[in-house]
């Protein structure tokens, strides 16, 4: 009896327990949240985008940033899209089962892992050294690079969830494997690749580590892509850690600008992926 | 109605033409992966050639970093990268075991997804994010009431009584520690929840059949049976917490010094390379930093490679088992 009621106790605790550090890790996400909203909403304004960031103690706004962080993110975008969705279609389609794509997928698995401030210094010594001078597109180069093994991983994911029977329809009336693909399995995994997409972009956007020795920054406004480059993450570094008031207003406001986009952005993916359904059903 | 088409020697041609030009395309496309890893490790190896030739093992033994006297060791950074690693993952483990037993047995349906989705949601919150909150909101707290308290219940104690002693800084390897727990938690929840998901449901039935409580189906069924894939899941979020550089370097202090103390600053890898590299004059300074970064790409790959070996040994028996 005395034991039936210790492990009744024993049950009542730990359980308990894990409830208690699911509402901890919820604490923490609103916490954070919270201190974004409450401090980032003081300095929301037009200016913020329309103004260029000012010098210490005068008002400004994170225009340059901004407009450096998009450039940046999109061009990312095509280099790393492109470049992973080939991939994936290769670990999916033509290369399903042999032994090199067993080591692309580990090694893959492996760089979505990797830290980002690794790439930084990989792109430093491959571009900024040649070239002799930070650019906005040793920037994007890196975070190209970050976002080809979430494109690979998506997109393979993506096209493996494409019905066989279909694939198997296109190649009964003659059809290539270039053409299937190009014809059949991409129109049918589209907003799955999309999903991809968004996840990558939600990605690179947030990224600081690398674009801190390749893109750097930039106090004016500049559209060279052969310069440096201001950009959010640098910039909501540097002012955060800077002395001044208006500075440090100006980082919680980009870093409520920036997770604010980066959370729309993922809640979005994730609505497109439940939509195609929890077992990979094609509708 | 195209038959003509088909059949047309010229066309076919062209078809195949264009068929070895994909397919070539996506090879390369995936060749380039392995390549984008090599390069990697090549690049790294060549930038701290000359720290690693100039300063031999002493570089790894060394704990000085003096860039007026151009002398430089990784032990005081690789130190600060293991400790603040170490003090994550004991935070973040138990945490990470509830939430996936939370998740997995204890929550009812409607609430599994938004909570699954929050948590995870954690993991999408860009790292410089955690940076500013742990230095303007955390640290604070921790200066104000927590390390005082550790400093007074926990320092004159014998042994560990050393980890906490010295003044209440609010940032050093403890908070940098925390910073990082909060960061890993929704990697590891993440993966544990998803191997608790693959146990056989008639597994959990036969421990319920015996009369076990939830926690007894959960610590003697649930848990041996996902027990790699729970180590996988750790490795990957220590592989994360190694490699993090922005929320760290923001809360670690910042000083090339090994304290005894865990409340002391100090600093890792990641926010060495990050906050001198654009600041360093010299060929042997930059190389030093590109040196640290490849020990840093060593410990992580090696972390990271064996997580992955684990999980994927673990979805080859998901696989076999169907």
């Amino acid at each position: 009896m005395n034991r039936r009621l210790l492990r009744k106790l024993t049950n009542f605790v730990a359980l308990g327990l894990s409830g208690l550090a699911t509402a901890v890790g919820l604490f923490f996400l609103g916490a954070i949240l919270w201190t974004l909203v409450s401090r980032g909403l003081a300095g929301m304004s037009w200016v913020l985008f329309t103004a260029m960031t000012p010098p210490p103690g005068s008002s400004g706004g994170l225009l340059n940033a901004i407009y450096g962080s998009v450039v940046m993110t999109v061009i990312g975008l095509l280099i790393g899209g492109p470049i992973g969705m080939l991939a994936g279609t290769y670990l999916a389609e033509y290369g399903r089962t042999s032994p090199v794509s067993s080591v692309i997928r580990f090694v893959n698995d492996v760089l979505l892992s990797a830290p980002s401030i690794i790439v930084g210094l990989f792109v430093y010594e491959l571009l900024v050294i040649r070239m002799g001078h930070f650019s906005a597109i040793a920037g994007a180069v890196a975070l190209g690079i970050i976002a080809i093994p979430v494109t690979v991983r998506t997109t393979e994911d993506m096209l493996n969830l494409v019905p066989q029977g279909m694939k198997d329809a296109s190649t009964a009336m003659g059809a290539y494997p270039w053409r299937t693909i190009t014809s059949v399995i991409y129109p049918a995994a589209r907003s799955g690749i999309v999903t991809g997409l968004l996840l990558a972009v939600a990605r690179i956007s947030g990224e600081t580590a690398p674009l801190l020795f390749t893109a750097l920054n930039n106090q004016f406004w500049s559209t060279n892509l052969n310069a440096p480059m201001a950009n959010l993450p640098v910039v909501i570094f540097q002012f955060a850690l800077s002395p001044y008031p208006n500075w440090q207003q100006l980082a919680w406001s980009g870093a409520l600008l920036i997770t604010l986009s980066i959370l729309v952005l993922s809640i979005t993916a994730r609505i497109v992926v439940s939509r195609l359904g929890p077992s990979g059903g094609n509708r | 109605m195209n038959t003509a088409a088909a059949i047309d020697p010229r066309h076919a041609a062209g078809q195949r033409l264009r068929e070895r030009l994909f397919r070539a395309a996506t090879l390369v496309a995936a060749l380039l992966v392995l390549t984008l890893l090599g390069g990697v490790a090549v690049s790294l190896a060549q930038g701290a050639w000359p720290a690693f030739a100039h300063f031999k093992l002493h570089f790894l033994t060394s704990e000085v970093w003096n860039p007026v006297t151009d002398q430089y060791g990784a032990l005081a950074a690789v130190y600060g990268t293991v400790m603040t690693s170490v003090i994550a993952l004991a935070m973040a483990i138990p945490v990470s075991f509830g939430i996936a037993i939370f998740l997995t047995e204890l929550a009812p349906v409607w609430m599994k997804r938004p909570v699954g989705i929050a948590v995870e949601l954690l993991a999408a919150v860009p790292s410089i994010i955690y940076g500013i909150w742990g230095l303007f909101v955390l640290a604070p707290v921790l200066q104000r009431h927590v390390q005082p308290w550790l400093i007074d219940t926990l320092g004159p104690l014998p042994l560990v009584g050393r980890l906490f002693q010295g003044p209440p800084f609010g940032i050093g390897i403890l908070t940098a520690g925390i910073v990082l727990a909060i960061m890993v938690v929704p990697f590891i929840s993440a993966v544990t929840r998803d191997v608790f998901e693959t146990v056989p449901d008639v597994l959990k039935e036969s421990g319920y059949g015996l009369g076990a409580t939830t926690w007894e189906v959960i610590w003697q069924v649930v848990v041996p049976y996902a027990r790699t894939g729970m180590i996988g899941g750790i490795m990957l979020g220590l592989g994360r917490a190694l490699g993090e550089t922005m929320a760290v370097t923001f809360v670690i202090g910042n000083a090339h010094r090994i304290g005894s103390s865990l409340l002391a600053p100090g600093t890792t890898i990641s926010a060495a390379i990050a906050n001198e590299f654009t600041e360093a004059v010299g060929d042997l300074y930059t190389s030093s930093l590109v040196a640290l970064g490849a020990l840093l790409f060593l410990i992580t790959f090696t972390v990271i490679a064996a997580a992955r070996f684990m999980l994927l040994r673990l979805e080859r028996r998901a696989l076999s088992s169907v």
